[in-house]
């Protein structure tokens, strides 16, 4: 993704205060409209290039960041950075949204008693956030992996299963019985001849 | 001795094949198989503004702005997009530039946001929130002067504020209010040999304001005001350099005001003295330099300024047509172009503004139809070989088409009317023919193997890459897809679908390509005002049996005005062609549609129209429809709901109605009504079953081999309310004043069967009703995270119902009629979840026969569609499922819902801007068809149980193929080496 300067490092959870009481003068020109201001400014970081994530790039150019809901949707820059601006005081929830990466939503308090206070928290895991610096809590994956292909997973399927048990039969076992001692092999057929194995018997005697 | 025992192990090994391969289908897809069945198309929506690349810059490309609040950059050559950046309705765009040739400006939000894009990839480069008051029309105006500072300025203006903008960094670089109350800046521009911008703005309705301000400063140089006798009407357009055209209050005159000078000098002109027939409402368009384009419904005049002086018609076009604004070819030299309908074609005129009677290029472009009126031109030229102009220009269709049209032809064309669709319905296509002769077959069996064995080779790792690219273009090409028959599985259909400019057009499903289209005459509308919209899409005609031969139809329904009073319109097409069978114009308005599930003799679908007057209309006008009709009068209830008063009415049916003489006009009356108390409730929305849901088993077996019996009533409406602080947005309302109120209201008697309150809980709510459930996303306030909750009715009285000597004797009451009126007696779980997202959309998966488990759609915000199981939503979920409930497939209770990557149904697609998502079944019981639009559509194929009714494409035929033989061989192989054996102990 774009580059991270160190500078990124530093505080970023910047609370612009652009009214307030004391300013009248200059800054109640500001107040113009909707502006009754909190700045909520935060960065979206995407590390680890993931060349092998099924080659979508990395970029932030497509990272959307929402507030409330859909209240107001704005984009990460190259550099990840996003404000929001004019946003009242209460608590507020940021999303993000960008293909291939799984955000939690965050929880944004913006205190009215403190100007100047603002307590982030990832509603998922219900992590506080010292700066306001989301980052993803996984890769997302939209498709099925492929194996590689195996002689282990062609015989594990069934038609495998089949051959394999097949050959089984017709080689080992012939082996088997002749390594089986002679008189041991005649008690045995003795026996089978007395009373025969059929199909027909197996299956009355499982039922029973 | 190895014989016999093969027989049994042959049938047990294929019975245990069987069931592996029933288990192994996967429910996610392969990133290879991304395609086969779905597919993804890309819209914009109807361009308002487009701005080409210089001509320098070698790109023939074009950014362009659109109603659907879209910012693209599209290539010049094919149309493809290269970029594009869907911005939220909520921040409207209102203007597009271009700055230093690298940064596409975008004003949106009423001139409050101003964003930078990088030109060639569209990456946001910087974002600039202005404090202004919104304005309905900001203007934006690059700076070209690259004299006044070295970062090139921006001036935005909106109301009464003026800002200027770097365009490098978007650092405001100076900011002005003007004093004068109720300003509103309406042009703003730029003295070309000194550093002064002029900004004119109108207050009031009268008073016309003229500002010289310095670009480097900002600061006011001179102020000008001058009120002008009659008023404005606030319309003004730029005549020239010096010269500003305005209109009067009475939209009858001209003022043509000089502004250059040391104070206003103005003139006035009647607009009935330079056109005469002059009717309804007009516009007035800047062309350049001293020529302004008049635009009424069906003529267009050029008019050329002769300074304050006045006016004097040039040209005029009667037929429908549209003008173009100037584009500079070189220092002296601006052009404009003209296209105007000329019978079945359109003329393509450019011509110069400085001899405006002579025309450079006259071209006659043949052009499609069904696409309605030439709506707006972008004129570009381009150097030919011998260095002379070429001209080219983007044309925008009534139908919200944009063609590139170039010597004469037009290069490309996009479909963008398909980013606003109103309404999807679908038909089924026609039946295959017989008479598939016997060498097709051969050629077929001898493809189809072949494809095989290039698939087995793929599985089998042994094929080299070209075969790998000859397997994926097999399994995307595959022609059976995209038939134009009936298939045996129901999949191909044809996605018919209404768009906001009044346009049907019906999509293949296999491949999504535009199978035919139609602009409805009916819903056209004249250039201004008394727009006809459509509404709603119906299948009117679904043939069966005995007139199977004929084709089946579709009911569009609008309305030929705003006003809620305006009259109906109807209109019917074939299904198959496209074609309008017949329209026609409502003598009442359109207050709610009732599609009915009864049918006349011809098949027709009886429709009922509630008017305005609460009276009910039955369409078609057939005795025999009218007779169907009579018969089940006296069951047929409806609802009505009103938000703005916070009320739901349920009504009947009765035979006499104000208009005599009219029998197919029914009086409506008032069975019940439900008011929510406004300072407590207010309706956020209301929720009913889908009319073509089948349900295959009312009773629901549990673990505990009990029977527990579905509520199942098509009357059962579910309801939201919140409270009125909560009705805002997330951030507004403090968990104790928020409240979230859920019912399951009854339609025919009124009647509340449940009634639950979330506390702390508030909207935006999203529901989806089916069967006996209701699954409802909304905000939990004290969690600070989404919730759903899912509702399960079930009905008490049939509890009993569990003894089977009581049903041999006949002791029960399975077979007694159901009736609303009955009290029902019932039961209601219900349970609430976490989830991450917030939602878009909501829907469930529909199948043919209800059997297969159901997949609630969810569009999340990130416009992603999310297959979640109906299982995680079940209020019999506990922490510690018994092992009888695990068994009957109870999953653990979680206090999230999982959302699984791979249960993404749009992959790594997304649906920008989605609005809907459609579940259609296939004949297939396992399978159901998705259809989700929003700017984009996306379609695709799904199984909510897994296609555990037929093979899936990835099954391979060959690998079973080499199976059987290899198991035949082993067969004759032991049979001969046994008889071998015999034989030499017999010798021995």
């Amino acid at each position: 993704m774009a580059a991270s300067s160190p500078r990124h490092r530093h505080l970023l959870l910047l609370l612009l205060v652009a009214v307030a009481s004391a300013c009248l003068g200059a800054a109640a020109a500001h107040q113009a409209g909707s502006g009754e201001g909190y700045t909520i400014a935060g960065r979206v970081k995407i590390d680890g290039v993931s060349a092998k994530s099924f080659g979508l790039p990395a970029k932030t150019s497509n990272t959307k960041v929402i507030l409330n809901g859909g209240q107001r949707v704005t984009f990460a820059r190259p550099d990840g950075y996003f404000a929001f601006h004019n946003v009242p005081a209460g608590t507020h929830l940021i999303e993000v949204s960008s293909i291939g990466y799984f955000f939690s939503p965050v929880r944004v308090d913006i205190s009215a008693r403190n100007p100047g206070y603002i307590q982030a928290a990832l509603t998922e895991t219900r992590r506080v956030l010292n700066e306001l610096v989301l980052e993803p809590l996984k890769e997302e994956h939209y498709y099925e992996v492929r194996e590689p292909f195996s002689v282990m997973s062609l015989l594990k399927s069934p038609m495998g299963l089949m051959v394999g048990f097949m050959v089984l039969m017709v080689f080992v076992m012939p082996k088997m019985m002749e390594n089986i001692d002679p008189e041991e092999m005649k008690q045995a057929q003795e026996q089978m001849r007395n009373n025969p194995v059929s199909f027909s018997g197996l299956l009355s005697r499982a039922q029973g | 001795m190895a014989a016999p025992p093969h027989h049994s192990l042959l049938i047990l090994l294929t019975g245990l094949l069987v069931v592996a391969f029933l288990s192994t289908l996967a429910a996610a897809i392969y990133e290879d198989q991304v395609g086969l069945a779905d597919w993804h198309q890309k819209y914009i929506g109807k361009v308002k503004q487009a701005v080409y690349h210089s001509q320098k810059s070698g790109r023939r490309r074009v950014v362009v702005l659109t109603e659907e609040n879209v910012i693209s950059s599209l290539d010049l050559r094919s149309g493809d997009i290269f970029w594009r950046h869907v911005i939220d309705k909520n921040d409207p765009l209102d203007q597009l530039s271009l700055s230093l040739g690298k940064y596409v400006l975008s004003l949106s939000s009423g001139g409050t946001i101003l964003r930078a894009w990088n030109l060639p990839d569209g990456q946001m480069i910087w974002e600039t929130n202005l404090q202004t008051s919104t304005s309905s029309n900001p203007q934006l105006h690059v700076l070209s002067n690259n004299k006044v500072a070295k970062d090139n300025l921006v001036l935005i203006s909106a109301g009464r504020w003026m800002y200027a903008v770097s365009s490098i960094d978007g650092s405001i670089s100076w900011e002005k209010e003007f004093s004068l109350d109720g300003l509103e800046i309406k042009q703003v521009l730029q003295s070309p040999e000194s550093d002064i911008v002029y900004a004119i703005g109108i207050a009031g309705s009268s008073k016309l304001a003229l500002y010289h301000l310095s670009a480097k400063t900002g600061e006011i140089l001179k102020d000008i005001q001058e009120s002008l006798p009659g008023g404005l009407c606030g319309e003004t357009v730029l005549g020239s350099d010096n010269l500003l055209v305005a209109l009067n209050k009475a939209r009858s005159s001209l003022f043509l005001i000089d502004f250059k000078g040391d104070r206003i000098s103005y003139n006035k002109v009647h607009i009935s003295d330079l056109v005469q027939d002059l009717s309804g409402t007009f516009k007035l368009q800047t062309v350049s330099n001293g020529v302004i384009a008049l635009q009424t419904f069906s003529t267009i005049s050029l008019l050329k300024l002769k300074g304050t002086d006045g006016l004097e018609v040039v040209q005029r076009f009667d037929q429908p047509a549209a003008v173009s604004d100037a584009l500079t070819i070189s220092e002296k030299d601006d052009a404009f172009a003209i296209m105007q309908h000329v019978g079945s074609q359109i003329e393509f005129i450019v011509k110069f503004t400085n001899d405006v009677s002579s025309e450079i290029i006259r071209e006659n472009v043949n052009i499609d139809q069904h696409r309605g009126n030439v709506e707006k031109v972008f004129l570009n030229s381009y150097i030919r070989t011998d260095k002379s102009h070429g001209f080219r220009a983007l044309v925008v269709m009534e139908d919200h088409s944009l063609l590139l049209i170039q010597q004469g032809e037009v290069v490309w064309s996009r479909e963008d009317g398909l980013a606003s669709i109103v309404d999807v319905t679908t038909s089924e296509l026609p039946v295959e023919k017989d008479g598939v002769s016997v060498a097709d077959v051969e050629h077929n069996l001898f493809e189809w193997l072949k494809g095989h064995m290039l698939k087995l080779k793929g599985t089998l790792m042994l094929a080299n890459a070209d075969e790998v690219a000859a397997i994926q273009a097999l399994r995307l090409k595959s022609s059976e897809k995209n038939k134009m028959t009936r298939d045996h599985n129901g999949f191909r259909k044809l996605l018919i679908v209404l768009t906001k400019a009044g346009k049907v057009m019906a999509l293949h499903t296999g491949d999504g390509r535009i199978i035919w289209s139609n602009l409805l005459p009916s819903f056209r509308g004249s250039r201004f005002g008394g727009m006809p919209s459509a509404l709603r899409i119906y299948q009117w005609q679904v043939p069966h049996h005995s007139i199977m031969r004929e084709n089946p139809s579709v009911l569009v329904v609008g309305k030929s005005g705003a006003e809620s009073s305006a009259p109906g319109v109807f209109s019917i097409l074939d299904s198959y062609s496209g074609e309008e069978l017949n329209s026609m114009r409502l003598d009442h308005s359109l207050v709610q549609i009732i599609p009915l599930t009864l049918k006349d003799l011809s098949e027709q679908r009886l429709h009922l129209i509630v008017d305005s007057n609460s009276n009910a209309h039955l369409y078609p006008k057939s005795p025999d429809s009218l007779n169907a009709f009579l018969h089940e009068m006296s069951n047929l209830y409806f609802y009505s709901v009103d938000i703005q008063t916070n009320v739901i009415r349920g009504y009947s049916l009765h035979k006499s109605c104000d208009v005599k003489g009219d029998e197919y006009c029914f009086s409506t009356k008032e069975l019940w009504s439900i008011i929510f108390p406004s300072d407590s409730e207010r309706i956020a929305i209301t929720e009913t079953r889908k009319m073509n849901e089948v349900v295959h088993t009312q009773a629901k077996i549990i673990g505990d081999h009990d029977v527990m019996y579905k509520y199942l009533s098509k009357n059962l409406v579910f309801v939201a309310t919140v409270s009125p602080k909560a009705a805002g947005n997330i951030g507004s309302a403090l968990p104790e004043e928020a409240s979230l109120v859920a019912y399951l209201i009854d339609a025919v008697t009124g009647r509340i069967l449940h009634r639950v309150t979330h506390h702390g809980a508030q909207g935006p709510v999203h529901a989806v009703l089916s069967e006996n459930w209701v699954v409802y996303h909304y905000f939990n306030l004290r969690a600070h995270r989404f919730e759903m909750a899912v509702i399960e009715i079930y009905d008490q009285s049939r509890a009993d119902n569990k003894d089977v000597m009581k049903l041999i004797v006949g002791k029960h009451n399975l077979s007694a009629p159901i009736t609303s009126f009955a009290r029902p007696e019932v039961a209601v779980k219900s349970q609430s979840y976490f989830f991450t997202h917030s939602v878009k959309a909501m829907s469930v998966t529909q199948t043919a026969k209800g059997i297969t488990s159901k997949q609630l759609l969810i569009g999340t915000i990130g416009d992603q569609v999310l297959a979640l199981d109906k299982r995680y939503l079940d209020p019999r979920r506990s922490a510690n499922p018994t092992q009888q409930e695990k068994e009957e497939g109870i999953i653990p209770l979680t206090d999230s819902l999982p959302i699984n990557p791979q249960s993404f149904v749009t992959h790594s697609h997304q649906v920008e801007a989605l609005r809907g998502i459609v579940s259609i079944p296939a004949k297939l019981e396992s399978t159901t068809l998705v259809f989700t639009y929003g700017v984009d559509l996306f379609y695709t194929q799904l199984a909510p149980s897994r296609t555990y009714d037929s093979l899936t494409d990835e099954f391979s035929y060959a690998l079973l193929l080499i199976t059987i033989v290899v198991l035949v061989a082993a067969i004759i192989f032991t049979w001969i080496w046994s008889e071998k054996k015999e034989l030499r102990d017999k010798w021995r």
